[in-house]
């Protein structure tokens, strides 16, 4: 049915995509269809077979050829979408490399939940943080509005001639993908209008402008030459991705960019997040806020790429900085990936908060109103001391 | 289309057109493989009566013909596979080593 008005619903993170999925319309959806296969693909896929889109659907025998699909499609100059989950976008490692050296426009939802082992279903981001340098422009989403609005927005930015980038928008597993939540719809029309038709960088069926896709480059090699293009889009896309979100909010009344903030004109000290956590951090921070203490808070939206700049000039006046990562790097100390390069970002400056990381949340461990508020008092008394007690904490486990 | 690449060896990252993609057919001709060859065939053209079984198996496409008639192999593209020598039923077609052709060549003899 076309949504000819917008309205309010209550839908699961999963639905939320799914009809998303249904506006955009793809020309090509090619997906794996069973574990560790989301509601996502399940949802469109009856969509697809009821008639509501003109998408060709194609079900794959694994994640690996689903994404192979995709690059096949969108070279062809199809609009194409996938959407994966965990083990899956693991499986798809390899083929994630070829669509973005490639250089085509494809929109993946993935819901980030964490890779084995042991065994485990709930959400953590480590699955996309292993994807963090395969050139996908990454952008997280607090609830299933945001991830809704954000494959909405992928579509434009993916497809934006100053980007050419494949999109992932990452939804965290279970809390959002399948817990029920209120949100706003917009009508197709809208949406359509919004996205517009599709832009290429090329096309393979342009009988009079031949091309060849994917060639071998190991004679004389031009590698260096192409991953440096890509390095360049993704620094376009820092402009395209605020200059999108502006013109959603314009049909939306909902705003993006490439992070979101809470009480910085004032803020001492700041916590980072992404993600639904970025939720329960924000009840908290609202909390404190009441009674007087200066707390501001992000929500980092575009993990890639990594606004470090918009970051250092955000942060540097303030006294410290507790960076949440849903992920480790396991690289003996570290911290998380978002801690590792918010850190790093500072290290040319002369004036810079004190930074500590909490990693928290790994295999859906709970990010509990009390978890939270313990780590707040504990970034508020290393604000006052002036002194980081320990750099990487690990918040709810069990000592 | 025409694209000139013929100075792409030079190319800024800039230059080249995104996603690594090849503009215009036909131009792998450009680009001479026959550098990676270690050993090189050389026909006795007394004893081949062109019966053109070489080029039918010749997997680069290196056995140039006009009129029915080998005119030459051409070494610009040749990757010295030998697949020729052994298909060759009257023994036409020998291999040697490529440097020792190349030193020949310069020493004229």
């Amino acid at each position: 049915m076309a949504l000819l008005e917008s309205k309010t619903v209550a839908l699961v993170g999963n639905d939320a995509v799914a009809e998303a999925m249904r506006q955009v319309n793809p020309d090509v959806v090619a997906a794996y269809p069973i574990t560790p296969q989301t509601d996502i693909v399940q949802t469109f896929s009856a969509m697809a077979a009821d008639g509501l889109v003109k998408t060709e659907l194609v079900n794959v025998e694994s994640e690996h050829s689903a994404m192979s699909a995709c690059i096949g499609a969108a070279a062809s100059g199809a609009r194409v979408m996938t959407a994966t989950c965990s083990q899956g976008l693991a499986l798809m490692w390899e083929l994630l490399y070829i669509a973005s050296g490639l250089r085509l426009p494809i929109v993946m939802p993935n819901v980030n939940r964490a890779l084995s082992a042991p065994i485990n279903i709930h959400c953590d981001h480590g699955d996309s943080m292993g994807a963090r340098d395969s050139g996908w422009i990454q952008l997280f989403s607090e609830n299933a509005q945001e991830a809704y609005d954000n494959i909405i927005q992928a579509v434009r930015i993916s497809e934006h001639p100053d980007v050419y980038l494949p999109v992932m928008v990452l939804l965290d597993g279970f809390i959002i993908s399948h817990a029920v939540d209120r949100m706003d719809l917009m009508e197709d029309e809208k949406v359509r209008n919004f996205i517009g038709e599709r832009s290429e960088p090329y096309t393979m069926l342009d009988s009079k402008n031949p091309t060849c896709v994917g060639p071998f480059d190991g004679l004389y090699g031009y590698f260096f030459e192409f991953k440096r293009q890509q390095e360049e889009a993704m620094k376009n896309s820092f402009q395209v991705i605020q200059d999108v979100g502006k013109e959603f909010e314009k049909i939306s009344g909902r705003s993006y960019g490439l992070f979101q903030t809470l009480g910085m004109e004032d803020a001492e000290f700041v916590v980072i997040a992404q993600g639904s956590g970025a939720g329960t951090i924000r009840h908290q921070v609202e909390c404190m806020r009441s009674s007087g203490i200066p707390v501001g808070m992000i929500k980092l939206r575009s993990f890639r790429p990594f606004p470090a700049k918009q970051l250092v000039e955000l942060l540097s006046g303030v006294k410290a900085v507790a960076v949440f990562d849903r992920s480790d790097t396991f690289a003996g100390g570290m911290g998380g990936p978002v801690f590792i390069e918010l850190r790093s970002s500072f290290y040319e400056q002369e004036k810079k908060p004190l930074i500590t990381n909490y990693i928290y949340g790994l295999g859906g461990r709970d990010l509990s109103i009390a978890l939270v508020k313990q780590a707040m008092q504990e970034i508020h008394e290393m604000a006052s001391s002036g002194r980081v007690k320990q750099m990487v904490n690990y918040l709810g486990l069990k000592e | 289309m025409s694209w000139d690449i013929s100075n792409i060896q030079e190319w800024s990252w800039k230059e080249h057109p995104i996603g690594a993609v090849i503009k215009a057919p036909g131009n792998s001709r450009l680009i001479k493989t026959g550098g990676w060859r270690s050993l090189r065939p050389i026909r006795d053209e007394e004893q081949c009566n062109d019966c053109l079984i070489c080029f039918i198996f010749c997997p680069e496409m290196s056995i140039l013909v006009a009129d029915e008639k080998i005119e030459k192999i051409d070494l610009d593209f040749c990757k010295g596979c030998g697949i020729c020598a052994e298909e060759c039923p009257r023994d036409a077609i020998e291999i040697i080593d490529e440097i020792e052709a190349q030193t020949k060549e310069k020493s004229g003899t």
